[in-house]
Formats: structure tokens, C-alpha cells, sequence
């Protein structure tokens, strides 16, 4: 640790984006009474947006001073830096598309947009943070966030059990978790991951330390709704809010992948090949078999997205040089389409999600064309079709799954993708297909809806014709992560 | 002085009454307590490895979990009572309008 009592000034740019989000979400939460009742929801949006905005440019500013901060607490590097723009813009998409959401469903948008900007918070500092005790803090920030944010629609009786249920479940993982800090604390007499790598790799691997892994990993596979944690996965998206299901099952689950790929690779986890090698390739084919026989959206897309964690869990059984920036490009591109699937949905929905099932998606391509085909953009996306973001995704996760020789794993992945693609294009045919129902009509899409589904669907089609800068950018943090 | 896996045996077995309340209890607060006696569990062992090590980060980080758990259980109340006033019930049985 180093001896100055007072941090220095660049310490502060190096968790700038953390505090430019604090400030945006105090003053939210202070000007939402101050405000007139009526104009307040689109304001506060407008402030809360400002901030995402702000915490982008504020991530870019700090890409520029990397290195250590606040006693070994954080750490600024390309891989963080990654994270940080991943978590600030998918806040800002998910902004532009609760404007709509907020007036429709009848939201008070104060506490929102701040629960938005504090989650925010809580996942940046999570992808910045090199230490134990501030991981911990800082995915209880982002969870205990969005433990609210899932009951916001707080008199709808389904919403306040998604809020429970998810509230509940996760304390559990959160004390999984902190049992295996403790465990590792006391196999290694230290919570600083680089610490715990140095005695990791010296050699003799004390028991406790398998153990610590193990239980971390539990608390960690809960956040990102891996098999067997995955149980409160569909329920909790059924529930919530869209636009926060949408910000809930791609922030946040980046966040933790960033821990994830921190604690696995950085800190060289003992055991984690088998350990991910059996959640992986549960995830992969418990998600898509459930998504099977499902007839809600929601519920469709919560089973998918615990296959997509599968697919993702992939490329940490493989080797770092490899497995890092195909895990980090997975999340990238997973982010774009289901932020963007998920805009869809809740538009779509209308007041009190009341159109949420297959059926009401019918006839969906001739009476809102262009919402339909960006729907369908993402769910082909989702699937893993050429020229979208996915395919790429999948493409690199099983070509570094093969290069570590996992045949068995990636063939395990490819027999799932085909299994995924008969539940995503069961929604294509519904749209396509069948006959509109009448009473189902669909209100044009807001300014706000459309910014955010421009930047979806231009960022899902961007990954997936020139995937080249990211996945540059994303070996170059890997091998700058690997050398700590 | 009491050797070390007394408290380490100690904690595991509040740490596992924790989950098997949590398994096995109907009610919800009884439920949110399992979770607490759990976190408890886990800061004795945390303090138990900090006497051990003769360092201190184990010791903070027990104050760190108490006022995150502190912070847990205001949002974790405010949730019940949410629950409450929709379902008018605390049994986690009778709360299953999504099926699981």
C-alpha cells in the first residue's frame, strides 16, 4: 500500500465516471420535488440521460490515465475502460427508452432514473475494482439497485413478487459469495486480487482456496443467471419492468462478468476448468430447452439470456489469450441486441404490459413494419445468423473454447444454437405470418425509442460486418490484464 | 487459546442453519432472517482469519458486510411490506402468481 495519506488528484479522474454518475443521481433524486408534477418525468429524464452522456465522455477522459488509485482499490486499464463504456451506454439507451415507459405505465420517475444512474454506479466500479472488499460493495450497489427497480410498478402484485424473489434469492448468493471471500482471505491472508494471484501461482494451493473459488463462484453464477443458479431468472424478468428487465439482464451481467474474468484468469482460480465446464454447458442446454415451450416474451427471452450466459461461460474454460476478448465481445454484442429486444418488448406492451405473450405478436410485421423488423434484427442476432453481432460472438467464444481443445464443450454449444433458433424464429413467424389481431394496437414509436433502437440496431449490425476494432481492442486489455 | 477451526467449525455450521432456514422456513421475515444468520456466519470467519493472519483487512471487512447488510435489510423490509399490501400474506407458498 502506499504510504501518502491523501489520494492525488489523477486518483479522482481514475473513478470519474463513477462520481459524475453519483452527482447526476443525487440531483435526480433532489430536483424530482421540486419540479411540477406533470413535466417532471420527461426532466428528470432529460437530467438522468444528461448523466449517462456525461459518464461516457467521462470514461473516455480516463482511458487516458490508466494505472491504480485509492491504495490498490481500483484499477483503470484498457479492460476496465471497455467495461465502463459498456455499462454507461447501455444506461443511456435504457434512459431513452423508459421516457415512453414512465408516462404510459404511470412510473414516478424520480427514484427510477436515480436507481438507473446509482446501478450504474455500482457496475462501473465493479469492472474497475481490483480488491475484494469493493467488489463486494460495489455489486451490492448494483444489486440492491435493481432489487428495486424490479418492483417499480409497485401496485401490480407481479411486479412486487418479481421484487421479492429476486430481493431474496440474492442475498442468498450474496452471502455464497462472501463465505468464499472469506475462505479465500484466509487461504491467502488477503482480499487484493493480485495478491491472491501471487500466492496462487507460487505454487502449493491450500484446500480453502478451491473451496473460496466454488462458493464465489455461486454467488457470482446466481448474478449472471448461470445453471443451477438461474431458478429466479424467469420469474424476475416476467415481472419487472421491461426497459429495467432489459437494463437488469445486460449491465449488470457484464459487470460481473468483469469480475468474473478478474477473479478466473487474473487471479489464475484454481479448479475453475471443471467448475465452468459443467455450469456452462448446463446453462447453455437448460436455457434453450426452457425457452422451448415458453408462450411469454419475456419469459422466452429470460430463458435465452441464461443460454446466453452459457455460450459466454464457454470462453472461460479457455485459455486467457483467447477466452478474455471473446468473452468481452460476447458481452458487447449481447448487450446491443437484448437492450434492443428488450426496448421493443416494452414499447410494445403498452400500458399495465398488457401485450406480452406470443400471440399478441402476431401479425406484429404489418401493423408496426419497422418495429418489427428491428425486433427481428436482434432476435437473428440472438440466434447467431452472419452479418449481426452475434454471429461473430459465437463464432470467436467457440473458436477459443476449440484452440483449448473443449471439442466436447463447443459441440455441446453448437447443437444448443440449433436448438435456440426454433424458439427465436417461432416470434419471427408469429409476426410475419399470421394474422394481426384487432385489438391490439400499436402507438408510434417515441423519439427516445427510436434514438435508442437506431443505436441498437447500428451498433448489433456494426459487430457484425466489421468486428475487427473491438476484438482488437479487446486482445490488447487481455493482454495488458494477463501481465498485472 | 481456542484453536482456529473451532471458530471456522462454528461459522460453518451458522453459516449452513442460515441455509437450511432459508430452505425449509414458510414466512418471509423468518426467511430474511436465515440470510442475516448466514452473513453472521460468514463474519466470524472473517474475523477468526483476520486473528490468524494478524491482519486487519479481515476485520473491516466484517464492518463493510454489517452496514451493507444493514442497507439489504432496509430495502428487503420496504419489499416485504410491498408484497404485503398486494397479497396480504407473508407465506412464500401463497405468493407464486409466477409459476417457477
Amino acid at each position: 500500500m502506499s504510504a501518502s495519506a491523501t489520494p492525488l488528484a489523477v486518483e479522482y479522474v481514475r473513478i470519474l465516471p463513477e462520481l459524475v454518475l453519483s452527482i447526476f443521481g443525487m440531483a435526480v433524486m433532489v430536483l424530482d420535488p421540486l419540479i411540477d408534477e406533470r413535466r417532471n418525468q420527461r426532466t428528470l429524464g432529460n437530467i438522468a440521460l444528461l448523466g449517462s452522456l456525461a459518464a461516457i465522455i467521462a470514461t473516455l477522459y480516463q482511458s487516458q490515465y490508466p494505472g491504480p488509485g485509492f491504495w490498490n482499490m481500483v484499477n483503470v486499464d484498457a479492460f476496465s475502460v471497455f467495461f465502463h463504456f459498456l455499462v454507461t451506454t447501455v444506461t443511456a439507451i435504457v434512459i431513452l427508452t423508459s421516457y415512453d415507459y414512465m408516462e404510459v405505465q404511470q412510473i414516478r420517475a424520480g427514484e427510477y432514473y436515480g436507481l438507473i444512474l446509482f446501478g450504474a454506479v455500482g457496475m462501473c466500479l465493479m469492472s474497475s475494482a481490483v480488491e475484494l472488499v469493493l467488489i463486494f460493495i460495489a455489486l451490492e450497489i448494483s444489486s440492491i439497485s435493481t432489487y428495486i427497480l424490479a418492483g417499480f410498478r409497485r401496485r401490480a402484485a407481479i411486479s412486487s413478487e418479481a421484487s421479492l424473489k429476486y430481493f431474496l434469492l440474492g442475498s442468498f448468493a450474496t452471502a455464497f459469495f462472501l463465505y468464499g471471500v472469506a475462505l479465500m482471505f484466509g487461504a491467502t491472508g488477503s482480499t487484493s486480487i493480485s495478491v491472491i494471484s501471487q500466492v496462487l501461482r507460487s505454487g502449493q494451493i491450500p484446500v480453502l482456496a478451491y473451496a473460496g473459488i466454488a462458493l464465489m463462484f455461486v454467488g457470482l453464477g446466481f448474478k449472471v443467471a448461470a445453471a443451477p443458479f438461474h431458478i429466479w431468472t424467469p420469474d424476475v424478468y416476467e415481472g419487472a419492468p421491461s426497459p429495467v428487465v432489459g437494463f437488469m439482464s445486460t449491465a449488470p451481467k457484464a459487470a460481473v462478468f468483469a469480475v468474473l474474468l478478474r477473479i478466473m484468469f487474473e487471479a489464475n482460480a484454481p479448479g475453475r476448468l471443471w467448475l465452468i465446464w459443467v455450469t456452462a454447458a448446463l446453462s447453455m442446454t437448460l436455457g434453450n430447452i426452457g425457452a422451448l415451450v415458453q408462450d411469454n416474451v419475456k419469459r422466452l427471452l429470460a430463458y435465452s439470456s441464461i443460454a446466453h450466459a452459457g455460450y459466454l461461460l464457454v470462453a472461460f474454460a479457455a485459455l486467457p489469450s483467447g477466452g478474455i476478448p471473446a468473452a468481452m465481445f460476447y458481452t458487447a454484442s449481447y448487450a446491443a441486441m437484448n437492450v434492443g429486444a428488450f426496448a421493443v418488448v416494452s414499447h410494445f406492451a403498452s400500458a399495465g404490459e398488457r401485450y406480452v405473450t406470443l400471440e399478441d405478436y402476431s401479425g406484429l410485421g404489418r401493423r408496426s413494419p419497422l418495429l418489427a423488423a428491428t425486433l427481428t434484427i436482434f432476435l437473428l442476432s440472438l440466434i447467431g445468423i452472419p452479418i449481426t453481432g452475434g454471429f461473430f460472438a459465437k463464432f470467436y467464444v467457440f473458436s477459443a473454447a476449440l484452440q483449448a481443445n473443449l471439442v466436447g464443450l463447443v459441440i455441446i454449444g453448437v447443437l444448443n444454437s440449433a436448438i435456440g433458433a426454433y424458439y427465436y424464429l417461432r416470434i419471427i413467424v408469429m409476426m410475419y405470418m399470421r394474422e394481426p389481431r384487432e385489438e391490439a394496437p400499436v402507438p408510434a414509436a417515441p423519439i427516445g425509442l427510436r434514438a435508442a433502437l437506431t443505436l441498437t440496431v447500428f451498433a448489433t449490425i456494426y459487430l457484425g460486418i466489421l468486428p475487427g476494432g473491438v476484438l482488437e481492442y479487446a486482445s490488447r486489455s487481455a493482454a495488458e490484464l494477463m501481465r498485472q | 487459546m481456542v484453536p482456529l477451526s473451532y471458530y471456522l467449525v462454528l461459522s460453518g455450521i451458522l453459516f449452513a442453519c442460515g441455509v437450511l432456514g432459508f430452505l425449509i422456513k414458510r414466512n418471509i421475515i423468518t426467511i430474511f432472517m436465515s440470510i442475516e444468520l448466514m452473513l453472521n456466519g460468514v463474519n466470524l470467519s472473517f474475523v477468526a482469519f483476520a486473528a490468524q493472519w494478524h491482519a486487519l483487512s479481515g476485520q473491516v471487512f466484517v464492518f463493510f458486510v454489517m452496514v451493507v447488510a444493514a442497507a439489504e435489510s432496509a430495502v428487503g423490509l420496504a419489499i416485504i411490506i410491498a408484497v404485503y399490501r398486494t397479497r396480504q400474506t407473508l407465506n412464500v407458498d401463497q405468493i407464486n402468481l409466477l409459476k417457477l
